[in-house]
């Protein structure tokens, strides 16, 4: 397998696998923030006094839970735009 | 089309062996331009008192108060500083980059990681000085000794996290804005940049009270 025939190999399989990374790790995210999401308007409906306390601390916890989704992001973009396997192919 | 880069960063000028970047010169204007905004609200509120912009004034510096004061349980004046001052600096910056030709520095993995290691900086410097060397290393083995490294992972990992969620969204931001904009057209990404200003303010609000809530975590250990 010469050089080129490996840097077009590899920037294939970093395309498919960026799609996969955000992919599983969008599903992910989205899973747990409906679980949050539904725990906090259960909350709200219970106790509506308590309201902003329960906003601030949903949005907090909504991010942090966010951030996985966004760090599979950046892997991805990583993988398709600063990836040092495929610097020969100029992808972007 | 214009070369669009992830990661990489123009440099616009050299100051002798200094590189002055894109995200640098969008920085210091926009941090300029809270100076003087600031300036104007403090001359209303001294000239002026009970007018729009004094009230406005009188809100700016209240909420971040009220913001710490809820988080720690009680008034810390220098740590609503800080914390606002990343607030603000962080909104104004996702403002920043709606205006057109304009990249908002937080998309810039160095200026959101600088600024995570501000926090990770001053969490230590606020524990010793609140509560004193031994009592603030003591803490890390207060739970049991073979959870120091954890705890230090726990300081590392948290600092990555905090410039990586923020780096992450502002980038998505603009990408899919950039995207939007070679496939369709002008007035076609409105609605997603008005998400993109979204996210940006909340993101500027998470990353302050992350930090508000992890220098208040060093503060509160002296009262138990």
């Amino acid at each position: 397998m010469n050089e080129q025939t490996l840097h077009l190999v590899m920037g294939a399989v970093s395309i498919i696998v960026a799609g996969l990374t955000t992919a599983i790790g969008a599903f992910g995210a989205a899973f747990g923030e409906s679980r949050i999401g539904s725990a906090a308007m259960d909350a709200m409906a219970r106790q509506p006094d308590e309201g902003a306390a329960i906003t601030r601390n949903l949005f907090v916890t909504l991010a942090m839970v966010e951030s996985t989704a966004i760090f599979c992001l950046v892997i991805a973009l990583i993988l398709l735009f600063a990836n040092p396997y495929t610097a020969g192919l100029h992808l972007q | 089309m214009t070369e669009i880069s992830v990661f990489g960063d123009p440099v616009v000028l050299w100051l002798g062996q200094l590189p002055v970047t894109r995200a640098t010169l969008t920085a210091l204007a926009v941090s300029g331009t809270l100076v003087l905004v600031a300036g104007i609200l403090r001359h209303a509120i001294l000239r002026r008192p009970g007018s729009l912009l004094a009230i406005i004034a009188e809100l700016a510096v209240e909420w971040p108060e009220q913001l710490v004061a809820d988080i720690v349980g009680h008034p810390v004046p220098s740590l609503a500083v800080f914390s606002g001052t990343f607030f603000y600096f962080l909104a104004a910056c996702s403002v920043a980059g709606q205006l057109p030709g304009v990249r908002t520095p937080t998309s810039n993995l160095a200026v959101t990681s600088a600024l995570a290691v501000l926090v990770f900086v001053t969490v230590p410097v606020v524990g010793i000085r609140s509560q004193g060397l031994g009592r603030y290393l003591r803490h890390y083995i207060s739970v049991s000794p073979f959870m120091l490294p954890l705890e230090l992972m726990s300081e590392l990992s948290r600092t990555f996290a905090l410039s990586v969620r923020l780096f992450g969204n502002m980038l998505s931001g603009y990408l899919i804005v950039a995207l939007i904009v070679a496939l369709v057209g002008v007035f076609v990404p409105t609605p997603l940049m008005a998400l993109d200003l979204l996210i940006g303010f909340l993101q500027a609000y998470i990353f302050a009270v992350l930090s508000t809530v992890y220098i208040g975590a060093a503060l509160r250990a002296r009262e138990e």
